[in-house]
């Protein structure tokens, strides 16, 4: 998932696998464990559908949410090159959003659905989107290590079991490199250039790191729950893994370019091979996830605005008989 | 209360925080319509996702929007998805080629040990 940092379904805390037919349950399990996709009208256990659904879809709403504080920088971009490329990526964020609704959808959940539950605040997004790109030098953390942290996840997304999220994540995962090389370019630009420009990556950085450390989700209980989910390749891998590759792939380069990351603990142990850190605060993490960050009420606003605004255009140009069906893959 | 952004022109828009009205209806979103890209002249068309759109005209437009932004593209196709039929994966196993299907695949016809035991034949023959 896009930052696995969501809140738990508190509606499947008892056993995954309860009420499912036992022989249909081994043969889906055993498709899954001989490295076979699961296609949309396949039988599936009613929990892997509910995970998809809720992971696909949360993913998707980060897309469309995520491109927001990036957008903002778009009539400021410094430089007309920059504002091609910038334009390029919100764009790109955009249909990856379309692409996982999409993915969803297969599912039996429809578009109009998945966008009332993010407006009305039932359905979430990451985390690092509630907080506001103050500075182009925001923008340009952002796209570095925001999408640094995306691909982690996606890479390991895109090797799960159901058919129509993988497709939709090879292809988003192949966009996503232009996006890493333009946020990386930026930041190395600030990091290399004059004081003024070097304090602004170094205060966007530090006001960054927190949330990017969020952005994986607390460390896993390892319960049954992560087991199945695991088992069925709908979790790829742990959020405590995920939050090791980043930290391993980006830290050396950050500091590479003589930035500081406000954590004193922050190292690799040669022995163990693993960063440690100072876990950050989870407290502040769930109280922003459920709605008091700086910026959900202006995200979610902005969201429901474009779908106000655009309404009446939208029923003008509907066809009398038009009639919706599930998308096929 | 009103939003106040760091971003003028959503300060501008004057949006209230609190209103939850004007849910999405089924269908505000449109149907879809299946996209089908050929990237060069003399493949295939290949099914690469799809779009929604309330038109052929518009879905060509979003298509193209959507899944040609890099690359190369020659052609495009767009249907809607309600027009297209399927089978179910439930029933794959009518694609299974059967014993009694063998005739049909190049690998049921050997025949150099009937032409080398021919020749041994002929051989000894004029020996
Ligand atoms: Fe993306
Ligand atoms: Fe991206």
């Amino acid at each position: 998932m896009y930052g696995n940092a969501y809140v738990e379904n508190p509606a499947a805390t008892n056993s995954l696998t309860a009420n499912e037919d036992p022989i249909k349950l081994a043969e889906f399990e055993a498709r899954i464990a001989a490295g076979e996709k699961i296609e949309p009208n396949d039988w599936m256990p009613e929990q892997y559908k509910k995970q998809l659904i809720r992971m696909i879809e949360q993913h998707a709403h980060s897309e469309i949410i995520g491109a927001l504080p990036e957008g903002t920088w778009i009539t400021r971009a410094p430089g007309f090159r920059r504002k091609l490329a910038l334009m390029a990526k919100v764009q790109d964020e955009i249909g990856h959003g379309q692409l996982l609704y999409s993915a969803a959808e297969t599912l039996g959940k429809s578009r109009e659905d998945m966008t009332n539950d993010l407006i009305s605040g039932k359905s979430k997004y990451s985390n690092v989107f509630n907080y506001p790109a103050k500075t182009w030098a925001d923008s340009a953390v952002i796209a570095w290590l925001i999408d640094a942290g995306a691909i982690v996840n996606q890479l390991a997304n895109s090797k799960g079991s159901y058919g129509p999220y993988c497709r939709a994540l090879e292809r988003i995962c192949a966009e996503e490199s232009f996006h890493l090389k333009y946020g990386h370019d930026n930041v190395v630009f600030l990091a290399t250039g004059t004081p003024k420009q070097r304090e602004m990556v170094q205060d966007a950085l530090s006001r960054w790191w927190e949330p990017i450390m969020h952005f994986f989700g607390p460390p896993d209980k390892m319960s049954v729950h992560t087991e199945v989910l695991m088992r069925w390749k709908v979790k790829m891998g742990t959020n405590d893994d995920m939050r090791q590759t980043f930290l391993d792939m980006y830290v050396p380069k950050i500091w590479d370019l003589g930035l500081t990351l406000p954590d004193p603990n922050l190292k690799k142990n040669e022995e163990t091979g693993k960063w440690e850190y100072t876990e950050p605060n989870w407290e502040v993490f769930k109280q922003v996830i459920n709605g008091n960050g700086p910026c959900n009420k202006e995200r979610l606003a902005v969201r429901r605005k474009a779908e106000e605004k655009g309404r009446w255009v939208r029923n003008a140009i509907l066809r009398k008989d038009a009639k919706y069906v599930t998308p096929l893959a | 209360m009103k939003i106040v952004s760091l971003d003028p022109r959503v300060t501008r828009e004057n949006i209230d925080a609190e209103t939850l009205e004007g849910e999405l209806q089924p269908l505000d979103h449109f149907e879809t319509y299946e996209v089908f890209e050929q990237r060069k002249r003399g493949t295939h068309h290949v099914h690469v996702g799809n779009v929604h759109a309330p038109s052929h005209e518009l879905a060509m437009v979003f298509a193209k929007e959507q899944y040609t932004r890099r690359g190369q593209c020659v052609n495009l196709w767009v249907v809607r998805t309600s027009d297209i039929f399927v089978t179910e994966y439930m029933d794959s196993d009518i694609f299974e080629t059967t014993a009694t299907k063998k005739y049909r695949e190049p690998d049921a016809y050997k025949v150099i040990d009937r032409i080398n035991a021919f020749k041994a034949r002929e051989a000894a023959k004029n020996a």
